[in-house]
Parts: C-alpha cells; structure tokens; sequence
C-alpha cells in the first residue's frame, strides 16, 4: 500500500467516524437500531454539495447538512415513538424515502465539486501536501465532535439519554421523558451522519445518490471493531474506539483491495465489509466460547 | 397528603378480558403517614400503586398529590413529586450506568437536565456519604458498574436514591420480595430509619402481613379492587397475624391455597 493509499485509508476513516459516532449514539446509547443513515449520509454530502456549488460558504453549508440529517432524524423518531411503527422499520422507510429526495435536491444522480471552494480549500498550498493536510483537517473536526459528544452524554442532559436506552421505566420514574430523548438522541445521530457526508462530498470532490448504500454497516463495523479492542470502559474510551475503530476498518478494506494475493477488484468493497463485520461480530463471541 | 378518592380503573374495556382492577378506591393518606398495603394477587394493590405513580391512569375518579391534581399526569410529569422503589432490583436502577451515575440520574428526579456535568466534585462527596451510612462498603466502588451489585444491594442504592431529591410520597412496591430473608430485613430496617428520619409520606405494598403490621401507622387491605380493611392507632395494635389471616379466608369463602401469605 502506498503512502497515499494509507493517507486516503485514513481520511476515509476519519470522515466515517462521524457515523460511527452517529451510530454509537443510536444504537449503543439509546438501543434504537436506525438504518436512517442510509439516507442521511447522502442526504448530507447532497445538501452540502449544491449549496457549495450555488456559492454558499461551505461552513454554511456543512451546518444546513446537518439539520437536514437532523430532520430525517426526527421523521424515523417521529414514526417510532408517534406512531408506534417498529424502530427498524421506521428507519427503513426513512431511508428509502430520503433516495427520492436526495434525488429531488441534487437534481441528478452525481454532482461534482471539482474547483469548487471547499471547507478544506484555504488549508491546501500552505507547504503540506493536500493527502496530509485532508486527514489532519477531518480529524480536527473528529476531536471536536468526540470531546463534545462525551461532554454531553456525562452531563446531566446525556445521562438521561442513556438512561433512556439503558432502562426507559427507570429513566421515566426519575421524570425522563423518554419520547423526547428518542427525537433528540436520533436527530443528533444524523446530523453527525449528515456531517460525515457534507465533509465526504468535499474531501472526494462529488456527491453520488449511492454513496449510501451500507453506511450503516461501515458505522457498525466501526463501532464492533472499537469495541473488539478497547472494551467497555466508560463514554470517552467508546468514542475513541468509534474514531480508531473506522480508521483501522479502512485500513483493512485497503489492505484487502490492494493485496494482489487475494485478487479483489474495488467491487468486492461490499462483500469484503459483510465479512469484516461478521468476523468482528463472531470473534468475541468464540473467544468467549473458548474460555468457557 | 394525598388524596385518592372514587378511583375506577378498567383494564381491556370492551373486550372479552376486560377486568376491573379498582372499583371505586378511596385513600388519603396524611403528611408523614407510613401506610402499608395487603391483599392476594389480583386484589388490585399493584394498580393502586400505579395510579398514584403515573404508569396507570385511572378510568374514572381523581388522584391529588398535595394540592395537584394529578389524575391525568403520566410517569414522568409528575416524577417530582413521587419516588419510588420497585420490586424487581433490576426495574429501579440502570444496570449499564455506575452507582454514582444512577445517584446523579436521581438526584434530579422531576427537575430541568441541563448540560453542566453529571458529576461534579460536590456531588460526588455528597453521593459517597449518603452511600457510606449505608454500611455496605459500597462508597469504595461508586465508579462500579450498577448490575455488578447484588440484588439487595441495588435495592438499597435505589432506597438512597429515592431520597436525593425531594418528594411528597415515596412508593414502595413490595421492594424486599426479591430479596433472601437476611437483606430482606436489612432492607426493612434501613427503609423505616429512612422514613422515619425524613418523615416521608410512604405507601408500602407487601405480600408479608408480617411487615404489614410491623411498619407504618397504618394497614389497608384490598380485595377485589376494594378497600376491605382500613386500621390505625390502637386496634391496628392488637391486630395479629392470624386475625388478618382469618380475614383472608373469609373474604375467599375459601381455604387458603396461597403459602406465601402464611410465611413471614
């Protein structure tokens, strides 16, 4: 693997911790399994594309792509807890609905951002190559986003999302409302997704109606994967493990492409993340099984 | 005080299962009064417990607590003014979340949650003293994951955290059931010096007419959905065990088939 190659792994990574970490948020701390992310990934990277390309600042237009992912969030929150359609499905139908409208707000399958201004734009050309300054700048944007993440779930405010998740007749007996901590847990959750494809569309230059397919695979493997290695051992080291737990899925995805051994071509993407989740899902529980 | 008065609740109205749980309770317990409830399964003691802490709304009638009338407030509405314990150790605290977290997460039962920190230094003083006077050495694992504790353990955390936050009546749901006969009295024991000391408007339900008799001012018994005994003061005094027994017998038109009711 070249030294790009790494550097690109590890961009990719950083951009997909923000699923991750949307993914944790959903379905670690509030046990809702949301596929929504499907659609707010691509939901995101469209929303900030367009505005970009309609000379939005880019800043502006990350944020807007996040309260559209905000949005999506509330809907599935919204079928779920008003309207008693089971978690799962409600997500799905989320989903499947935001391929229409992502379709609506790009106007066609694919818009390129080439020579577009960026959010990363003004950092390039200051004497550190662009493949160096892409990860450094996503993963500045990574710690922001895990220092306050953790703030918030140990505030008090965080607490009773996870006390939510964790026991929903505790929390409610302790004044919680439970309802509305499902509506502000799982819009949070996709406004970070949304965030993850806003910065996806401009470190890549384009935004693609079907750059969502298996998001939320990538996020859970990410999350499996940060877990696998560091255990549970409080909020900040789980969020840690989200960030490190995509970037080392990247890296193994790139290994696995770019191996001659093993003759994979960038199609078998998909197939290669099914195997790596299995086996990320099934390994501890060997390991269990062995020591028993 | 809290005051239920003509409380109906109807489960499954309509249909063939329809039941009727309560049929026209009512209730007022005064400032500081520790009331205990009886009654066999299916008498309605669980739903009157529901009523006054949000989790059943009753079909007809009204619930005040103080002056509020709360008849129509669900769980978390009117969580500021109830705290209770339940009888499943697991029900009453989050096993995923640490002792001290559980504690911070009851300490603002019913109040605004805002996005200061959960634990601060004060609050983590406060927390390990309150766990201290407990005895159980538990102050030395706040940080502890809540389901690593026995089941009397968690049910002494949850009796602490009932009291964090203020309340106009601490319900307890028959809060020693799941508990060995040993933690079961220690339980008792730290559940009347809590009640005592803090001169909590208490509402028990016991399966034990043991405890029943033995804690509290007051004994209420249900059958039926209907408060069938209500004592006090002297003649709750003579009351025995036995009396209460025969009680149950009579109301059955029946031999007692239920041991539990005998033992303790």
């Amino acid at each position: 693997m070249s030294l790009i190659a790494f550097w690109g792994a590890v961009e990719l990574g950083l951009v997909y911790a923000f699923v991750a970490i949307g993914v944790y948020l959903a379905f670690r701390v509030l046990d809702f399994p949301d596929l929504t992310v499907d659609g707010s990934f691509p939901l995101g990277a469209a929303v900030a594309a367009v505005l970009i390309i309609a000379g939005v600042n880019p800043w502006i237009a990350a944020a807007v792509a996040m309260v559209a992912g905000a949005i999506a969030g509330l809907v599935t929150a919204m079928l779920n807890v008003r309207f008693r359609i089971l978690n799962l499905l409600a997500s799905i139908l989320t989903m499947i609905a935001l391929f229409s409208v992502n379709l609506r707000v790009m106007g066609k399958p694919n818009v390129a951002l080439i020579n577009a201004d960026t959010m990363i734009s003004p950092f390039f050309g200051h004497g550190l190559r662009d493949f160096y300054v892409r990860p450094l700048f996503v993963g500045i944007l990574v710690i922001v986003a895990v220092v306050v993440v953790w703030r918030f779930l140990e505030s008090d405010a965080g607490l009773s999302m996870r006390a939510t998740g964790a026991n929903a007749r505790m929390a409610r007996a302790q004044g919680v409302d439970t309802n509305r901590q499902i509506y502000l847990g799982i819009a949070l959750s996709n406004a970070l997704v949304a965030l993850g494809g806003a910065l996806f569309a401009q470190t890549n230059g384009f935004a693609d109606v079907t750059s969502g397919v298996g998001t939320i695979v990538v996020g859970l493997a990410a999350v499996i994967i940060g877990e696998t290695l560091f255990g549970a051992r409080g909020i900040l080291i789980a969020l840690i493990g989200c960030v490190l737990g995509s970037i080392l899925y990247r890296i193994a995805i790139q290994l696995a492409l770019s191996s001659d051994v093993l003759g994979l071509q960038a199609s078998d993407l998909n197939f290669v993340t099914a195997l790596l989740v299995t086996v990320a899902l099934v390994l501890p529980r060997l390991r269990r099984g062995g020591a028993a | 005080m809290i005051s239920v008065s003509d409380i109906k609740v109807v489960f499954g109205k309509g249909t063939p299962l329809q039941k009727q749980a309560l049929n026209g309770v009512s209730l007022t317990i005064e400032e500081g009064q520790f009331v205990t409830v009886i009654g066999s399964n299916g008498a309605g003691k669980s739903t009157l417990l529901g009523v006054l802490a949000g989790d059943v709304i009753a079909t007809e009638g009204q619930v005040k607590i103080g002056t509020t009338d709360v008849t129509r407030q669900g769980t978390a509405a009117r969580a500021g003014r109830v705290a209770r314990v339940f009888q499943d150790p697991l029900t009453g605290s989050c096993g995923a979340l640490s002792i001290e977290e559980n504690l911070a997460l009851a300490a603002r039962r019913g109040e605004r949650r805002g996005l200061a920190s959960a634990l601060g230094p004060q609050r983590r003083a406060l927390f390990r003293e309150r766990i201290a006077e407990l005895n159980l050495g538990l102050e030395n694992r706040m940080r502890d994951r809540m389901d690593l504790l026995s089941g009397g353990q968690r049910q002494a955390v949850s009796l602490v955290m009932a009291t964090l936050a203020g309340s106009d009546v601490l319900l307890l749901d028959e809060h020693t059931a799941a508990l060995d006969p040993g933690m079961a009295e220690f339980i008792m024991t730290l559940t009347q010096k809590i009640v005592s000391e803090r001169k909590l408007t208490t509402l028990m339900v016991t399966h034990s007419m043991r405890q029943a008799l033995d804690y509290g001012h007051r004994t209420v018994m249900l059958h039926g959905g209907e408060i069938v005994l209500d004592v006090a003061g002297d003649s709750r005094k003579t009351l025995q065990v036995e009396d209460l027994i025969a009680m149950f017998r009579k109301m059955r038109g029946q031999t007692l088939d239920d041991d539990a009711l005998l033992i303790g």
